[in-house]
């Protein structure tokens, strides 16, 4: 048994591991907690198979990123745990014979003789998957790409706006009106007898 | 080396983990989107497996975009559980029924 297989199976028990954790744990933040665990996992299995640059893109994007946002939405929210677990005792069955048919079935089909697909070629260690990777999306990919940048800019703008709110009851300049003042709204001249002398 | 077929028990297992993860957590709204990035994760492997074993960057790239609509997914995904929980004061799935569905 090779280092890599080593590498590959403790990896692939801890993502393993750390998945069911994510969905069976009590508390949300945990579970948030250990998906950030299974991707730092699922980072190294792909690193195995050269796909460097998307394994450095997972931690940064999504560990950084996704994940951190939703530890945010998570600890912003006051969730009823209690309320929300309930049922899950009564959901179990039906859930693990539900995954473990569908596991069983995808692995039946999966697990057969894969050598004849076997063209994976060991690099040399200067080879970038990065340039490779640019090479390609910059040029045959080039539109997909305008329309990933699209997608993340809708997704900005529906974010913000879904999230956005005013409130009626605070208190805010407004200095379109501030700037339009015109000088008889503050200023009221009033006519009177100078003050005699007694 | 681990073969072709390792890598796809391995996606199809997680695959298998993050769907019973959804039907054991229907009323939490978080831990469904997090199954749900957890299913992406599986498919993503498969991906990056074939990309490897058939020597095509293809593969890769496809993995990209899916990070990348992924990524969308789950900002938009959490704005709306935001503004449920600001109207509801709860984020149990059973209690969403303003549509009647």
């Amino acid at each position: 048994m090779g280092f890599e297989k080593i590498i590959f199976y403790l990896f692939s028990a801890l993502l393993i591991m750390s998945a069911s954790m994510v969905i069976t744990v009590r508390n949300p933040v945990k579970a948030a907690l250990f998906l950030v665990l299974s991707f730092f996992a699922c980072a190294v299995v792909w690193l195995l198979m050269e796909a460097e640059f998307l394994a450095i893109v997972l931690v940064l994007v999504y560990v950084g990123a996704v994940m951190v946002l939703f530890l945010f939405v998570v600890m912003m929210l006051d969730i009823n745990i209690e309320r929300l677990r309930a049922g899950f005792i009564s959901y179990l069955p039906v859930g693990i014979v539900v995954a473990l048919m569908m596991a069983g079935m995808l692995i039946w089909i999966v697990s057969g003789d894969g050598s004849a697909f076997n063209n994976s070629v060991t690099h040399n260690a200067d080879y970038s998957n990065t340039r490779e990777l640019g090479r390609v999306l910059y040029t045959d990919f080039l539109y997909s790409f305008e329309i990933a940048a699209v997608i993340l800019l809708v997704a900005i703008i529906a974010a913000i706006s879904l999230t956005l709110r005013r409130r009626p009851n605070t208190k805010h300049q407004k200095i379109e009106n501030q700037i339009a003042v015109k000088r008889n709204e503050r200023v009221r001249m009033v006519k009177m007898k100078a003050e005699e002398k007694k | 080396m681990p073969e072709l077929s390792d890598y796809l028990i391995l996606g199809a297992i997680l695959f298998s983990l993050s769907v019973a993860g959804i039907f054991l957590n229907r009323k939490n709204v978080i831990v469904l989107l997090m199954s749900i990035e957890l299913m992406l994760l599986a498919v993503n492997m498969n991906f990056i497996a074939f990309s490897h074993f058939l020597n095509n960057i293809e593969g890769q790239v496809f993995v990209f975009f899916i990070l990348t609509v992924a990524a969308a997914e789950a900002a938009i995904g959490l704005a709306i559980l935001v503004v449920l929980f600001r109207n509801r004061r709860s984020i149990n799935v059973e209690e969403l029924d303003t549509l009647k569905g």
